[in-house]
């Protein structure tokens, strides 16, 4: 498999009052063109951090990223960011919303946002505003309104880690059908290791701060996944051994 | 129902009762009772000299709010977006804002005279301020996560101010109109009182020196707190735009 992003040395500081702090202390990680790669880590490693300095809306104090062999220091849409805490513009209906990232003749993107919004189940809310939606909903709207700009990368920091368990499964499955469909390069934060299993191709856990790549593991199964299969299970087993479990 | 007209009725109710009976058991000759504010109430609709002084009023009031408006939002807007922008601005607005607008009485007699641009300067420089600060501090406050999302979309400035930037101040810019609109309604009415020959502020001083005519003086009183409320009640409906009303808890 080719390499999408290269990620080789990346460390990064904050300053602080009692001096700097290293959240992220040198990161190599190579992510292959279509592969989805889940990072799980105890909170407040760096997590967020990496992947901001991934998707270009951060700077690396040293190392770097490339993205198809260019090195990568800006944000772009080839690669999106769905933040944990959710950026929906709240005075935007969804349909505008989902049109914002476009650029094409009006009538052409009112289409591609209404196809995403049906893609993700919001056929019939395209005129709602967020504050008119559920949380799940409003996870839906963030995802479409990335996948509408057809972003090579899409980066998601802990997407569904505010919903419910029934509402956050059912996203994991529509996310994975939607994945099928259009072949995207994912990378996707979580702290939920039973999540990572069930999506990612390859799950990568770090170390407390500074964040380092303390163990990969490859999850080699087709989909639909069947989470109560022994194999499965034995692996969560294996990476929650790696957090001392 | 009850809580939304009985009961601010009520204590209306209740203060006119009060005024009425304090101005029975005094005896006083001078302060009107309710009643004869009413009756001088209705004098003015019938001499039409009423809408005339409320017309003018209103008049100067929208002028110079709106004046504002147009200074003030793109101000506040350069303000709350480049740092230079506010470092240069804001100390001279800082030091300009404590300043009443009656203080500026003599000035603006001096470099306008007394027609209908005095007081409309006074209303200008009373509203200013408020939706500058407004603006300014509605830019200041805008979510990271809102312009970090616009930034990975990669979209033009312009659509970055009209779709993100605007929107997200839109909120703030009316709570400073408000603020405004109630700073030029008090303003006008004591610009008024100084020279003009028309407006509510020029009623109550004329009524006072045309031989004491308080139940005039009432008269001009209530129906400028009654516009300011039915000003207050017009921009609130602003508030209930869907576009901002993510910003106002209820």
């Amino acid at each position: 498999m080719r390499a999408k992003i290269v990620v080789e040395g990346v460390r990064k500081s904050y300053r602080t009052e009692n001096g700097p702090l290293e959240v992220v202390g040198g990161i190599d990680l190579s992510v292959g063109d279509g592969e989805f790669v889940a990072i799980v880590g105890p909170s407040g490693c760096g997590k967020t951090t990496l992947l901001s300095i991934m998707a270009g809306l951060d700077r690396a104090d040293q190392g770097h990223v490339t993205i198809d062999g260019k090195i990568h220091n800006g944000p772009s849409p080839k690669g999106i960011l769905i933040s944990q805490r959710g950026s929906v513009f709240p005075w935007l209906t969804v349909q505008q919303n989902l049109m914002f990232g476009l650029n094409g003749e009006h009538s052409h993107n009112q289409a591609v946002a209404d196809h995403y919004a049906a893609l993700v189940g919001l056929k019939g809310f395209e005129r709602g505003y967020a504050h008119e939606l559920s949380g799940g909903m409003l996870k839906r709207v963030e995802l479409a309104r990335a996948l509408a700009v057809k972003p090579e990368i899409l980066y998601m920091d802990e997407p569904l880690s505010a919903l419910d368990a029934l509402t956050s499964l059912r996203m994991r499955v529509e996310l994975r059908r939607i994945l099928a469909e259009e072949r995207h390069t994912c990378l996707l934060i979580t702290h939920d290791v039973e999540e990572a299993i069930h999506m990612a191709d390859r799950v990568i856990v770090l170390s407390a701060r500074p964040a380092t790549i303390q163990a990969a593991f490859d999850v080699p199964f087709t989909h639909p996944r069947d989470l109560s299969h022994p194999a499965l299970v034995t692996l969560k087993a294996s990476i929650l051994r790696e957090f001392g479990l | 129902m009850l809580k939304r007209f009985l009961l601010p009725l009520a204590v209306v109710a209740m203060l006119l009762a009060v005024w009425w009976i304090a101005v029975e058991y005094t005896k006083s000759v001078i302060f009107p009772t309710p009643l004869q504010v009413v009756r001088a109430t209705i004098q003015l609709v019938q001499d039409g000299t009423l809408w005339d002084h409320i017309g003018a009023s209103l008049f100067r009031v929208a002028a110079g709010f709106l004046l504002a408006v147009v200074v003030g939002v793109p101000l506040g807007l350069l303000m709350g977006w480049v740092e230079g922008a506010f470092a240069t601005f804001n100390p001279i607005v800082q030091m300009l804002r404590p300043i009443s607008p009656i203080a500026w009485i003599p000035i603006a007699i001096l470099w306008f005279g007394v027609g209908d641009v005095s007081p409309i300067f006074l209303i200008f420089l009373a509203s200013l301020f408020p939706l500058i600060v407004q603006t300014t501090v509605g830019v200041h406050t805008i979510d990271r996560e809102y312009l970090r999302a616009a930034e990975n979309f990669g979209v033009s400035r312009y659509k970055l101010f009209r779709q993100v930037v605007i929107p997200a101040v839109l909120p703030q810019v009316i709570v400073g109109m408000r603020v405004s609109l109630g700073v030029a309604w008090l303003v006008v009415v004591a610009a008024e009182m100084i020279a003009l020959r028309s407006g509510l502020g020029y009623l109550i001083i004329d009524s006072r020196n045309a031989g004491n005519r308080y139940d005039l003086v009432v008269a001009a009183m209530v129906i400028i707190g009654l516009t300011g409320l039915l000003l207050d009640g017009f921009m609130r409906g602003l508030e209930r735009l869907k576009s901002v009303q993510w910003r106002y808890a209820r």
